[in-house]
């Protein structure tokens, strides 16, 4: 489906969306991650090595962003919703780590001093 | 008109006498309203997830989420809470509500187009998805409710511990929003009994869906680092 | 020539055709009159304030006095910051935020008018809950930042605190409501032709704002939520005992509570970029400075919150960190009042009460800018915290800043609201006499302040060279209690009894002076075209910059009523105050959990099916009649 960029049209609110298949596809997507990530809990392996909770922090991430994106239509609408999500959610990551690092929940090993 | 009307300066079509709904940007305001209230919900959430992670493991005493706990006075053996098998096809439901949404939202938006399958009706039968989506919905609520009480069973209630407090406050401000979207939901279905829904009403389908896919997504952030994350 | 469709001006409207009576008030949804409510009580609420530091400081007035006992005290001081910053300097802020917006944008209202009513009506029912207990001594009591544990049953174990979580979540209510509403409004309701760089800069600092109360407001619910389950419902996530980590409220409280203090100001800053150069006669200097300065204080003040934790023991890092990060806000800051007094640089000063309040503002924020400088220093606030010093700096920059501020907006706008002025003679008494008496009452607060003097304590003792400070801060606190009177009675007698105004008193420069004053129900006939920041200045050299406007000229000019324009407005509707209303049973309901468990779920539910049941018939009422 074509995606353009359409800034302050005042009249129309020309919206592209997607189509069936695309929703499917989302929703199949959305399936196989979640698949992924609930099997790799249970294979050892994985889940006991470092790249575990990265990984499934990056396929939270995916479906996060795919679910924004077309479900919630943000691909598709005004930048100004994209502005208004990012925003907060910047904010909202950004005080969380920091409530991390406070809580020693997350450590940075700078070697020089503690 | 006014009775000064000489100086009437027009813009375009929109500012005129009535210049009634003239919009800046041409959006609708309750949609830019509930994009405000999203980004303000994601710190809500995020204070209480952060909590959570911030009080993992801090607890002296348990039942635990991913390790069993022997009582050390009574000698009683807990074993993990989480039910990761439980959880998942609660999630599951939870993300396919998300897909019944998108095509309630959908059916409505393409009311007025002729269908002629029976594939075409199926998909554009706005009152199907908005009960689909309802319905997923109630059933995500009832595997928490399953959750609840089995956890409360098992010996881990809200008053337990930090681990059992900030659980339940997290996942139950999720289910208590869950809940308010269903109401949502219910209520777009009695309009589209009543009067019928039609495009015009789109905006109304598509805040209601906003709110549900948010509360969706939300779920995806608690799921992993809850469930899935030790 | 002016660069706003030419309106012609219009008379001062007669008392308005429309109802007067008290229903009138109680459903209404047009933003002026929202805006006078929010002012009134805001005004109300100042007073109770001050009244509560009145005792406060006649109890300190003296070494070991006796005016009240330590309970009562601790009662006073919460009361003290919890009534000024969430019942009188946000509400003040939100009469102007109401009144000035719709109008400076160009719009006939905010986005959600009836949204904007249940704002008003939840924070009077918030107001009223957190205040009367008071009268009956069971007032909050743990600070108005209500640190746990101490806030917790096992420390508190009365009544108190749960009258103050329940009475802020109430008040947040309100607070977010409103929030959505503006920033809709700012971003969807602007008139033709003004981009977000041609705002009034009293709007763009609002926008700011508003943003850091959705954004803010949602961590203190949360923290508040904590308490409430741990005093009503047995939760531990304040237990030390159960693990809990003593810190997570301040850290949870301090994220919202610096967003907070900016909350607080930058309102204030954007009535003073108002005033200054109205009264210059000069545009602001450095406009997109000042806009990129607002934004920047905003995020950033996302960053520095635990610099209201340096004596609590996070360790080298997060004190550098945080440390780094306040010492980094005070410039966008500092730049402010350095564009401020270029502003004026060259101007033709007019030494209004308003602008002498905005000078005020200036000077007055400026040292308590300066002592705000000095806490960012870990070691340096290691002294400073928990003492005299800190309460020297933040009623530098919360009354020298905001509540001058505010007076200057006061003054500057009562015209536009009214259609009356109010006294210049009555608002210099106002603004010397307070003048002085705030800078008698917080002035010697950095001395004791240094010298060791602990704040939240009911008595000092003699010979710690502290007496005669506290003496002059509490015949300070006289003196602007005479200041503060002379603001009310002038606010008072002008109401009916003022000059009248016209539409351009001042010579302003943006679109709210185009209108008459007060202006008629759906503010504007036209909507405007806006072609310049500045659209009633003329900038072209050599011709007068603005013609101000006078009673006389316009006093035979006819203001069409609504009905006269067929414009469509927004009806009244008495469901805002009824879902407020039904929201305040359910948060009473809790109280009586340990009591009587059944009668709180009764009342909660009830209170629940009340405000739901109110929330549908106003959202199935249609906002306005079709046309």
């Amino acid at each position: 489906m074509a995606d353009h960029a359409h800034a302050h049209d005042a009249h129309a609110q020309h919206e592209e969306h997607p189509t069936w298949s695309t929703y499917w596809k989302v929703a199949l997507i959305l399936t196989i991650i979640t698949a992924v990530e609930v099997s790799a809990y249970y294979i050892p392996a994985w889940e006991n090595s470092w790249v575990y909770v990265p990984s499934m922090l990056i396929m939270s991430a995916v479906k996060f962003v795919i679910v924004v994106m077309y479900y919630m239509h943000l691909k598709y609408d005004h930048k100004l919703f994209r502005a208004l999500f990012t925003g907060p959610l910047i904010v909202a990551t950004l005080t969380l780590i920091g409530l991390l690092f406070l809580f020693s929940k997350l450590v940075l090993r700078l070697g020089i001093i503690s | 008109m006014t009775a000064n009307s000489a100086t009437a300066a027009h813009g375009d079509g929109h500012a005129h006498g009535g210049g009634h709904h003239y919009t800046s940007l041409g959006l609708d305001n309750r949609k830019i309203a509930i994009w405000t209230f999203i980004g303000s919900e994601c710190m809500l959430f995020a204070s209480l997830i952060s909590t959570y992670l911030v009080y993992k493991g801090r607890s002296p005493a348990g039942p635990y989420p991913h390790e069993a706990w022997t009582n050390p006075a009574t000698g009683e053996v807990f074993k993990p809470i989480l039910n990761i098998p439980v959880t998942s096809a609660s999630t599951f439901v939870l993300l396919m509500s998300s897909l019944a949404m998108v095509l309630a939202l959908a059916a409505v938006q393409n009311k007025n187009l002729p269908k002629h399958t029976f594939g075409e009706r199926v998909l554009g039968s706005s009152k199907l998805w908005l009960w689909m989506t309802a319905l997923l919905g109630i059933t995500f609520l009832g595997f928490q409710a399953y959750e609840f009480t089995s956890f409360v069973h098992e010996g881990l209630s809200i008053r337990t511990n930090l681990f059992g407090s900030s659980f339940f406050t997290l996942t139950g401000f999720h289910g208590a929003h869950v809940t308010a979207g269903v109401l949502w939901l219910f209520t777009l279905l009695a309009i589209d009994y009543k009067r019928g829904l039609t495009p015009a009403d789109s905006l109304l389908v598509d805040i209601c869906a906003l709110y549900w896919h948010f509360v969706d997504v939300v779920w995806i952030a608690i799921f992993t680092l809850l469930y899935l994350i030790k | 020539m002016a660069t706003i469709a030419a309106a012609p001006p219009y008379t001062q409207a007669k008392a308005a055709p429309a109802d007067t009576g008290l229903w009138s008030w109680l459903t209404t949804v047009d933003h002026k009159r929202i805006g006078a409510l929010y002012l009134i009580t805001g005004l109300f609420f100042f007073v109770v304030g001050g009244l509560e530091a009145a005792v406060i400081r006649a109890q300190l007035a003296v070494p070991n006095a006796n005016v009240v006992s330590a309970e009562m005290y601790n009662q006073l001081f919460t009361m003290h910051g919890t009534t000024m910053i969430f019942l009188a300097v946000m509400p003040l802020s939100a009469a102007f935020f109401n009144f000035l917006i719709p109008l400076q944008i160009g719009a006939r209202d905010v986005a959600f008018p009836r949204l904007n009513a249940f704002s008003y009506w939840i924070y009077l029912l918030g107001g009223i809950y957190i205040t009367v207990p008071i009268f009956f001594s069971v007032a909050p009591d743990g600070g108005w930042f209500g640190y746990a544990p101490l806030s917790t049953k096992a420390y508190s174990p009365q009544i108190n605190m749960d009258f103050w979580v329940l009475g802020l979540q109430i008040l947040g209510i309100s607070s977010l409501a409103a929030g959505f509403n503006f920033i809709t409004t700012i971003i969807n309701m602007r008139a033709p032709g003004m981009s977000l760089m041609r705002m009034p800069i009293f709007t763009w600092m609002s926008f700011v704002v508003q943003f850091l109360v959705v954004l803010a407001f949602p961590v203190i619910t949360i923290a508040l939520v904590f308490l409430q389950f741990d005093r009503f419902f047995g939760t531990n996530f304040y237990t030390v005992a159960k693990g809990a980590d003593p810190l997570l409220w301040q850290h949870l409280f301090w994220v919202f509570g610096h967003p907070e203090v900016y909350i607080l100001i930058l309102p204030a800053f954007g009535l003073v970029s108002e005033v200054l150069p109205t009264f210059s006669r000069k545009p602001l200097f450095g406009y997109p400075v000042m806009v990129y300065s607002g934004i920047l204080i905003g995020f950033l003040g996302f960053g520095v919150w635990a610099h209201h934790m340096f004596s609590v023991g996070m360790g080298p890092i997060a004190d550098s960190v945080f440390s780094l990060a306040t010492m980094l806000i005070a410039i966008p800051t500092g730049v402010k009042i350095f564009n401020w007094m270029a502003t004026m640089w060259g101007g033709q000063i007019r030494f209004t009460v308003a602008m002498k309040f905005a000078i005020a503002l200036v000077g007055m924020f400026t040292i308590g800018g300066i002592s705000g400088v000095m806490h960012s220093s870990p070691p340096a606030d290691l002294q400073q915290t928990d003492t005299y010093f800190i309460v020297a700096h933040f009623h530098y920059v919360l009354f020298g800043g905001s509540v001058f501020g505010l007076f200057a907006g006061m003054y500057y706008y009562f015209p536009k609201i009214t259609g009356r002025f109010l006294s210049e003679k009555l608002g210099n008494w106002h603004f010397w006499v307070s003048f002085i008496g705030m800078n008698l009452t917080f002035f010697p607060m950095h001395f004791s302040g240094l010298l060791g003097m602990p704040r939240r304590y009911y008595q000092y003792d003699a010979g710690q060279g502290i007496e005669l400070f506290n003496m002059a801060s509490s015949i300070g606190t006289l003196i602007l209690i005479i200041g503060t009177l002379f603001g009310l009675i002038n606010v008072f007698k002008s109401w009916k009894g003022g000059k009248l105004a016209s539409s351009n008193p001042w010579g302003a420069a943006t679109i709210e002076w185009s209108i008459p004053s007060p202006p008629p129900e759906y503010n504007f006939a036209e909507l405007p075209q806006i072609k310049s920041r500045y659209p009633l200045w003329n900038m072209k050299e050599g011709e007068p910059l603005v013609h101000e406007t006078t009673y006389e000229e316009e006093k035979d000019l006819h203001i069409p009523t609504t009905k006269e324009t067929g414009i469509v407005m927004p009806n009244p509707s008495i469901w805002p105050l009824i879902t407020a209303t039904g929201i305040v049973v359910m948060f009473c309901g809790l109280m009586f959990m340990e009591k009587n468990a059944t009668l709180a779920v009764a009342i909660m539910v009830g209170g629940t099916a009340w405000w739901v049941g109110s929330l549908y018939k106003w959202l199935f009422t249609p906002l306005e009649d079709h046309h």
